[in-house]
């Protein structure tokens, strides 16, 4: 039989608050030394009372806005209970019945076919400590405890591994387009658990047991972890097994999945209401003030630059991965209109020239040294005529080395296109008189040398001649031996 | 209502608490005895009563996104059972990894 995959996800992004979710700590933790940003609070202590992040609530409304969720009136915090040595209380404060928004959705584009995954609900939570396993001791770093951590939760309706990991990706680029999250796997800003079950192609039940894969730090682990059990499943289904419902670990240097709980001991967290924290009544005002500040997403920045600016789907893709580039493509563009610049043509540069240097050279868009406005400034003198295409990526670079300007560099370094007819002329009579083989062999039919005399024009000039004009005297002038 | 001693020995297997034989009776009869007197309360009749979470007559208390000074290490570190050799974390006895 053949199988499907159904898969959801449950997204843990930390938020890039100032403060922790329930304290005054720092909530940068990652570059901090160990145990440095804690107090009473983020260490359980007996009395200690925690106090809501007010920005915390609001970067989580922001996203399930984003996402297209519902806002309830009420939300509350619940009580988690479990023990580990991660967790400082003995409880983890999250949201269990009346988290702060549900049934949103958002969209993914599987090579050219849209699909809508539906998310269940965004909440907020606290992170735990940090373990350090060795030997026969852990050590606990518990900055970490307490940071902001909002839980996205998807309806079981990815069915292949691309399209959790398409989900996974939009989730991060509007993350990042929102500021709520820096979406740093490598630093574990983003981590993932997965629910995965199969059944049989063309149905449509949802199967009664599912494997939930927890700990996935990253999303290359997602990945491998998900196209792994999917092999698994199906191994067993097809040697006509039952697959057991159980929550598994994710092993990265084994890359398989183990066994961390079977279904006779499956949680009990045993929710209820934080006593210590009082209700949240999200009014519609709020809400609409925090939505006010939504900036354009992806999807519609994409479509604007397909549909207004006329961008091919690749360099509109390109220039709206990351909100900094397309907002840096918006201003150049905006600076364009008035020298009668085209969009196109500034998305051509910004999506070769100016990405490949920032590859090259290991470079941030916020630190490019080019202004979105310099663009424009060098395509124009492109369009004068006065440098040619190629000398424009020579000066291109150094605007990207020094920020100078086009027409300051052009002038400075003397490259401007020399499109003086009778210069040009007596360059190329010069040439013909030089190489008397050459305009023998041409001469006899080898007319592919007149690319070879357009060249050496070139070099002659050391590229500066203007090469539409270069190739038309040269023509003439072989034409006319 | 009375709880099994499947059940206690479930919650104190929760709470990680360790009961002998004795133990398990006398919680199976205390505890049997709380949850019979909370569930009086379920006799009485809440239809004009909106659902609530919490009897605290506030809402929406929020800090605003600042940072205050955190304990030193030192002091943070001053009453855990155990730390490491440098000083720098709290430690516990091994935990296998992902195990819960």
């Amino acid at each position: 039989m053949e199988y499907e995959p159904v898969i959801g996800l449950e997204v843990h992004a930390q938020l890039l608050t100032q403060s922790k979710m329930f304290c005054a700590c720092s909530a940068d933790y990652a570059g901090a030394p160990p145990n440095t940003h804690l107090c009473p609070t983020c260490l359980g202590m007996p009395g200690a009372l925690p106090v809501i992040n007010q920005r915390a609530v609001e970067f989580t409304i922001l996203t399930a806005r984003a996402f297209n969720c519902e806002i309830p009136e009420f939300a509350k915090f619940d009580r988690k209970n479990y023990h580990y040595p991660d967790l400082m209380k003995g409880y983890q404060i999250s949201q269990f019945d009346l988290p702060l928004s549900r049934n949103g959705f958002i969209l993914i584009d599987d090579a050219g076919t849209i699909k809508k995954i539906g998310i269940r609900r965004v909440h907020l939570e606290e992170d735990t400590a940090k373990l350090f396993h060795d030997g026969n001791a852990s050590r606990v770093d518990v900055n970490r405890s307490g940071v902001p951590l909002m839980e996205i939760v998807s309806e079981p309706e990815m069915h292949s591994v691309e399209e959790a990991r398409l989900y996974s990706l939009k989730l991060r680029q509007i993350l990042r387009y929102l500021g709520v999250c820096s979406g740093d796997m490598e630093k574990g800003a983003m981590r993932f658990e997965a629910n995965i079950s199969l059944r049989a192609r063309g149905t449509t039940e949802l199967s009664a047991t599912r494997v939930e894969i927890k700990n996935l730090n990253s999303l290359r682990a997602m990945v491998h972890a998900t196209e792994f059990e999917i092999a698994r499943q199906t191994k067993i289904l097809n040697a006509g097994g039952t697959v057991e419902q159980e929550t598994m670990g994710w092993d990265e240097a084994r890359n398989s999945t183990f066994t961390q709980r079977s279904k006779e001991e499956a949680h009990d967290y045993r929710y209820f209401p934080e006593p210590d924290l009082p209700r949240l009544e999200v009014s519609r005002a709020w809400v609409a003030e925090i939505e006010a500040r939504l900036p354009e997403l992806p999807d519609a920045k994409y479509d604007r630059l397909m549909r207004e600016l006329g961008l091919s789907s690749y360099d509109a893709g390109v220039i709206t991965a990351e909100r900094d580039v397309a907002e840096y493509y918006d201003r150049a563009v905006d600076a364009g209109k008035a020298r009668g610049v085209e969009a196109k043509t500034i998305a051509n540069w910004v999506s070769g020239e100016l990405f490949r240097l920032m590859k090259e050279r290991n470079v941030e868009i916020g630190a490019v040294k080019i202004a979105p406005a310099q663009i424009p400034d060098l395509i124009a003198l492109v369009n004068a005529g006065t440098i040619s295409n190629n000398i424009a990526k020579n000066v291109f670079e150094e605007m990207f080395a020094t920020g100078d300007d086009a027409k300051k560099i052009v002038q400075a370094k003397g490259l401007g296109q020399i499109s003086n007819r009778a210069a040009l002329v007596a360059i190329i009579e010069k040439i013909i008189a030089d190489n008397p083989t050459q305009v023998a062999g041409y001469r006899a039919g080898k007319t592919a040398l007149a690319q070879w005399f357009v060249g050496q024009v070139m070099k002659a000039t050391r590229g500066q001649a203007n090469p539409a004009l270069v190739n038309e005297l040269v023509a003439d002038k072989l034409k006319s031996l | 209502m009375s709880l099994t001693r499947v059940q206690v020995l479930h919650i104190a297997e929760l709470a990680k608490l360790k009961l002998n034989d004795a133990e398990v009776d006398r919680m199976t009869q205390q505890l049997s005895a709380i949850l019979d007197h909370a569930a009086r309360l379920q006799e009485l009749n809440t239809d004009a009563i909106p659902p609530t979470a919490s009897v605290v007559p506030l809402h929406n208390v929020m800090r605003d996104d600042v940072i205050a000074p955190s304990f030193t290490r030192a002091e943070a570190l001053a009453n855990a059972p155990d730390q490491d050799e440098r000083g720098e974390f709290f430690r516990v006895r091994a935990i296998l990894k992902g195990g819960q």
